[in-house]
């Protein structure tokens, strides 16, 4: 039994504060849906529907000057770590004004600088950058430092995952890895992407702790991602959360996801983390169907009055833009055709 | 109709209709049919043939070779060429050696779905083929019409070495011929796209397609531009870019890829060195700008030569 599993569950505080940001991550990404639907975003839309439960505790049991690298489908755990209606809707749409000034969008989003680290494509590629983010935070003496970083059951399969797990687990690093197991990589099942029983068994195979959680149940993701997140800070080594859960979206927008077998919908892997956590807000009496419903109106509103708002922002203008990929200007190679 | 991408499909189905020894490697390429849909419909007519990989990218390079060692013909779809750093050891260090080491050669094809598309980013627009064509030891095609994308894919298949296969994703729905070809030029062949007689233009891939329209373009200022498709980056076919830049005397080379030690910079030497008095001007290139691909579609289109922009420098070219 791994320490986190022995830690107690969220309060009601602690619970609706999760919840409130899932339902908000919900209504962001359903805007972003339709803007794509509708031409407004160029390139992919890759939402996190199903996962909000297990992202959001990432997010939210982390600290200001903890660092955190989230993946395709974290827009809750984004959003409990600090990001914002605001830029997220910046980047998908391309303002002048978001943290990547269109030079990069939709979910290759971040702000290094704050602990919030930009994701590139590649996956895998976060797990060892986190791990130096933390042995550097070690070596200049900061102390109670987490890094955390999110991937999928696909990802686990990249050499990167595994050289950065080791990595990690050799500089016994306060890294916490937590892997939504949504049972596909795009089309390809589980079944064509490992054999191992228990994806868990990669993280024993590092050294590193691992512990399981059921992805739709919000408490308990709360719950057990909350303790290895404290596990890690507390100097237990690395952790690795690995959540069950479904996709309950395409791979993008563009995807139908028709190759989703049927069963698993209608599994218990299948449920809705954001419906079963209303469930439970209201079966506890936490909150009235009328409270909730005003909690999606008022964040319906400004993610709409937003994106209006964004749509009307300045977009790089190619004129004005440098064409400059080094910071050294003085180093600033210049080729005849500029 | 047939579009670029039916086309590779067609070749794919062709390959292991005729030949056992061929099998398809990469991810979501089964039943899903990839990414792009150009494995569609294959997994059913050849069940143990089309195989859905897991993203590791470097073993997928590192199995299609051992296959090959053992006789197979394997092809390998990257998901986007992007991704195939993640296989970069195995191409350049292993496929790329072999024969060289041990006379065994490494008849593998790794298929890149290359170049940009409006909101691509940084990572799913990249144009590898320079990065290859440096390392000795690979062939590296890069197909730029529906035809050549279905008969070049057969003859990667057919050579003993390793190919890596640059088609462009933005031609893959966009262009579309009457039929598939029976005959084509042979791999290292370049091919003049268009005749003219005032400058000659060398590109490849998806940059034909915009060179052929500033060359249009230049027809109402009474220009006519030779336009040479390179077809296959290396080997290079330097005898007929010489030939036409002995024609018209001036060269203009277009590639969406990055300027530093690109394929331009490279037809660009080895004219310079053995045709220098055919050129009446200084020879030109224009690449992509030296900055990771951007996302914006804006900043996209200006990052990359176009129509425009190449009639531009063309213009430049005949003054000069
Ligand atoms: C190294 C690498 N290869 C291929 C891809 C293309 N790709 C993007 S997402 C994806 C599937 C990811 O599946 P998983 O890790 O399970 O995450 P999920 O999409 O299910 O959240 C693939 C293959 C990539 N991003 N990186
Ligand atoms: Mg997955």
């Amino acid at each position: 039994m791994s320490s986190a599993s022995r830690n107690s569950g969220p309060t009601r505080t602690e619970y609706l504060k999760a919840f409130r940001v899932m339902l908000a991550a919900r209504i962001l990404e359903e805007k972003l849906a339709s803007l794509y639907r509708a031409g407004f975003i160029k390139g992919g839309v890759f939402l996190g529907r199903g996962q909000e439960a297990l992202s959001v505790s990432v997010g939210i049991h982390l600290h200001k000057g903890d660092i955190f690298a989230p993946l395709i489908r974290d827009q809750a755990g984004r959003m409990a770590f600090g990001d914002t209606i605001l830029d997220t809707l910046r980047t998908y749409l391309g303002s002048q004004l978001g943290s990547m000034r269109g030079r990069d969008g939709n979910i290759h989003r971040g702000r290094p600088a704050e602990g919030y680290y930009a994701m590139i494509s590649h996956l895998g590629a976060m797990v060892s950058t986190v791990a130096g983010a933390l042995l550097a935070r070690r070596m200049r003496g900061e102390t109670g430092v987490v890094g955390a970083t999110c991937i999928g059951d696909g990802g686990t399969s990249t050499g990167a995952f595994h050289e950065g797990l080791n990595v990690a687990a050799v500089e016994k690093l306060p890294l916490v890895v937590v892997v939504a197991n949504n049972q596909y990589a795009y089309s390809t099942p589980n079944s064509r992407q490992f054999a191992c029983k228990d994806l868990l068994d990669k993280a024993a195979g590092y050294g590193v702790t691992g512990h399981h959680v059921d992805g739709t149940d919000l408490g308990e993701c709360l719950r057990v991602v909350g303790g290895a997140i404290r596990a890690a800070r507390e100097g237990g080594g690395p952790q690795m959360v690995v959540g069950e859960l479904l996709r309950l979206v395409g791979h993008g927008e563009h995807d139908p996801g028709l190759y989703v077998d049927p069963k698993l919908r209608t599994s218990p892997l299948g449920r809705d983390c954001v419906r079963v956590a209303e469930d439970f807000v209201l079966e506890q009496k936490w909150a009235t169907a009328e409270e909730i419903a005003a909690w999606k109106t008022e964040v319906k509103n400004e993610v709409d009055d937003t994106a209006l708002r964004v749509r009307r922002e300045p977009t790089p203008d190619p004129a004005e833009e440098e064409w400059r990929a080094i910071s050294e200007l003085h180093l600033q190679d210049h080729f005849a055709d500029a | 109709m047939i579009t670029y991408l039916e086309a590779l499909n067609a070749a794919m189905d062709k390959l292991l209709a005729d030949d056992p020894r061929v099998f398809i490697y990469g991810q979501d390429v089964g039943a899903f049919g990839g990414a792009f849909k150009a494995t569609l419909g294959l997994k059913e007519k050849y069940p143990d043939r089309v195989l859905d990989a897991p993203i590791s990218e470097d073993a997928i390079v590192g199995v299609a070779i051992g296959a090959a060692i053992e006789g197979m013909r394997p092809i390998v779809e990257m998901q986007f060429a992007d991704f195939s750093t993640c296989g970069f050891n195995q191409i350049v260090n292993h496929a790329g050696t072999l024969f060289y080491r041990t006379e065994v050669p490494c008849p593998i094809v790794v298929r890149l779905p290359s170049g940009g598309t409006p909101g691509g980013g940084p990572f799913h627009s990249q144009s590898m083929e320079a990065l290859y064509a440096t390392y000795p030891g690979l062939i590296v095609m890069t197909p730029g019409t529906v035809e050549d994308a279905y008969s070049m894919l057969i003859e990667a298949v057919a050579l003993d070495d390793p190919v890596l296969f640059c088609e462009h994703k933005f031609l893959y729905n966009h262009l579309k011929a009457e039929k598939l070809p029976t005959e084509c030029l042979p791999a290292g062949k370049a091919r003049i796209a268009r005749r003219g007689r005032d400058a000659t233009i060398v590109t490849y891939s998806a940059m034909v397609h915009e060179s052929l329209a500033a060359a249009e373009e230049l027809v109402g200022e009474g220009y006519e531009i030779e336009i040479i498709d390179l077809r296959t980056v290396k080997p290079l076919d330097t005898d007929t870019v010489l030939a036409s830049v002995a024609r018209t005397g001036r060269l203009l080379c277009v590639s969406e890829s990055w300027p530093w030690g690109g394929v331009a910079a490279e037809v660009i030497a080895r004219v310079s060195a053995e045709g220098f008095a055919l050129l009446d001007a200084p020879p030109q290139r224009l690449n992509a700008k030296d900055t990771p691909v951007p996302y914006h579609p804006d900043l996209w289109a200006a990052h990359r030569p176009t129509a425009n922009t190449i009639a531009n420098a063309t213009r430049r070219l005949l003054q000069a």
